[in-house]
């Protein structure tokens, strides 16, 4: 029975179902902090810290993410001589500033959408424009970036299945390898897949939720809890 | 002092000077230049440069001390963002809109700059925060956060805030123009006990003559950047020499 066989072969998905997780959480660490150092930058008044962010965010948004992993895996150790001691972590970089310099565009629109008013408030009361970026600014933009920096850590999760391009075995890549071996049957083994990568997403939703409600709560904005809806604590804790 | 947008010349040659503790009201049309004047003196715009600012003018000067401008070499060139955070340390705005800062509650509206640009202790600032709230009749209000306030009780919050930071010029920008009228007096109220209790500096726009009346020294009719007519209140007021004084308070009044 093909059912039995893939109940029997569910513990195999262990292993690259952390590398799916793994791959996923740390490029997302790598692209929070990229996008906010190239958001910042690319919305300075200053050319000279301008310019170079947005070469840099417009090479990786203009460039396939496939041929970058290909570039961080394989060119980059011939060219310049830095081999990763791990394959993992060359994809771990290339779908980081990938989603970097995506992700980028939505720190800069959110930092650009805090009312002007506020700036000129701030200047008024002669904060420094490090204090009114950290006091004043960001602490507004934050809320109006989660849903966006949500959809895109969820298109992260499924980009992270391009690993397997490089030699990564993620969950994506073992439904095929087992679905291609006699008693299995290959549509359910993808079947496995969507369901952990639905279940993962809703993990990245839930925890972003509770982000946002948190987030609008100190702008003294009321976010009522929505019935039914998991308790934000675990939501969060669930995501990490 | 010349102020231009682009082709727009906003301020044409305009030059006046305010003493220590006097309260000066500046009307005038719309578009005549009265924000702008502010902001100036604000910093939150620059003067349009001329060549020689020494002889041509075009700074604005402080306590004798060039403002919108530093001495670099002998000469006067536009001051940078240094120097201009030592000098506007003495001027304090009332925003029209308000701008209280959002994502923080009314009790750390007031003490945030108290605390990162003033250098004072937490103990201090909130100290500071909570007498200058209950001059504004706040008291009950420093937990809430701006959004739950009525625009009166934001203005007011927004007054204290810029109090907190002991300014020796207050700069009022049409502080009751976005207030239901039933919420005006409240505002000015507390503004007049500003005036009747400390010696600070007062530039306002308004169109609050009564207000204005009552509290200011001198009244400054502008119209296209220049100043038509200036005075005492009453003498502006009760028998204005200019036409367009004439006409521009007979709109006001008429509203
Ligand atoms: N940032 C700007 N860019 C271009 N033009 C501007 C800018 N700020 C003001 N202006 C123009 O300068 C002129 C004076 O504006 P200002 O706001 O100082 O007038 P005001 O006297 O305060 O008018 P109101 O009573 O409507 O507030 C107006 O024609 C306005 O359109
Ligand atoms: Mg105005």
């Amino acid at each position: 029975m093909d059912l039995h066989a893939v109940i029997e072969s569910l513990p195999r998905y262990g292993e690259p179902l952390l590398v799916t997780i793994g791959v996923t959480v740390a490029s997302a660490a790598l692209a929070l902090v990229l996008a906010f150092a190239l958001g910042l930058m690319t919305g300075s008044r200053h050319l000279a810290v301008r310019t170079p962010a947005r070469v840099f965010v417009e090479f990786f948004r203009g460039t396939s993410v496939v041929v970058q992993l290909f570039w961080f895996a394989f060119a980059m150790p011939v060219v310049l001589g830095i081999q990763f001691d791990y394959l993992i972590v060359a994809g771990v970089i290339a779908l980081g500033l990938n989603y970097g310099a995506y992700s980028s565009e939505v720190v800069r629109g959110a930092i650009a959408a805090v009312p002007q008013g506020q700036l000129e408030a701030s200047t008024a009361l002669n904060l420094t424009p490090f204090q009114r970026m950290r006091l004043v600014v960001l602490p507004q933009a934050w809320p109006e970036m989660i849903p966006s920096l949500c959809a895109f850590a969820i298109m992260l999760l499924k980009a992270s299945a391009l690993v397997s391009v490089i030699g990564i075995l993620d969950i994506t890549w073992l439904a095929g390898l087992i679905g291609k071996q006699p008693g299995q049957d290959r549509l359910l083994h993808y079947g496995v897949v969507l369901v952990i990568y639905f279940v993962l997403a809703w993990l990245i939703w839930t925890g972003m939720r509770a982000l946002e409600r948190r987030a609008k709560r100190g702008l003294g904005v009321d976010a009522k809890p929505v019935k039914g809806r998991l308790d934000p604590a675990v939501a969060a804790g669930g995501v990490g | 002092m010349d102020k231009s947008f682009g082709a727009l010349k906003v301020l044409d040659e305009l030059s006046f000077r305010v003493d220590p503790g006097e309260r000066v009201t500046l009307i005038g049309p719309s578009g005549s230049g009265k924000t702008t004047i502010l902001r100036l003196l604000m910093t939150l715009e620059k003067v349009t440069p001329k060549a020689d600012p020494e002889r041509d003018g075009g700074v604005v000067w402080v306590e004798g001390q060039p403002y919108s401008h530093m001495e670099k070499r002998g000469r006067l060139v536009p001051a940078n963002e240094r120097w201009l955070r030592r000098r506007r340390s003495s001027v304090g705005m009332v925003f029209q809109q308000f701008n209280l800062f959002p994502n923080m509650r009314v009790l750390r509206n007031v003490t945030e700059a108290q605390v990162h640009v003033a250098g004072r202790s937490k103990e201090e600032a909130e100290a500071k925060a909570r007498d200058l709230l209950e001059l504004v009749g706040l008291s009950d209000k420093t937990d809430a956060y701006p959004s739950h306030l009525s625009g009166g009780q934001q203005q007011r919050v927004a007054i204290a805030r810029a109090l907190a930071m002991d300014p020796d010029i207050l700069l009022l920008d049409e502080v009751t123009s976005a207030l239901d009228p039933e919420l005006v007096a409240d505002v000015l109220a507390v503004l007049r006990d500003i005036a009747d209790t400390t010696s600070i500096t007062m530039l306002c726009v308004t169109h609050e003559m009564g207000f204005a009346r009552d509290v200011s020294d001198r009244v400054m009719m502008f119209d296209s950047g220049r100043i038509v007519e200036q005075g005492p209140p009453e003498a502006m007021f009760s028998e204005p020499q200019e036409a367009r004084t004439q006409d521009f308070l007979r709109a006001v009044l008429a509203e």
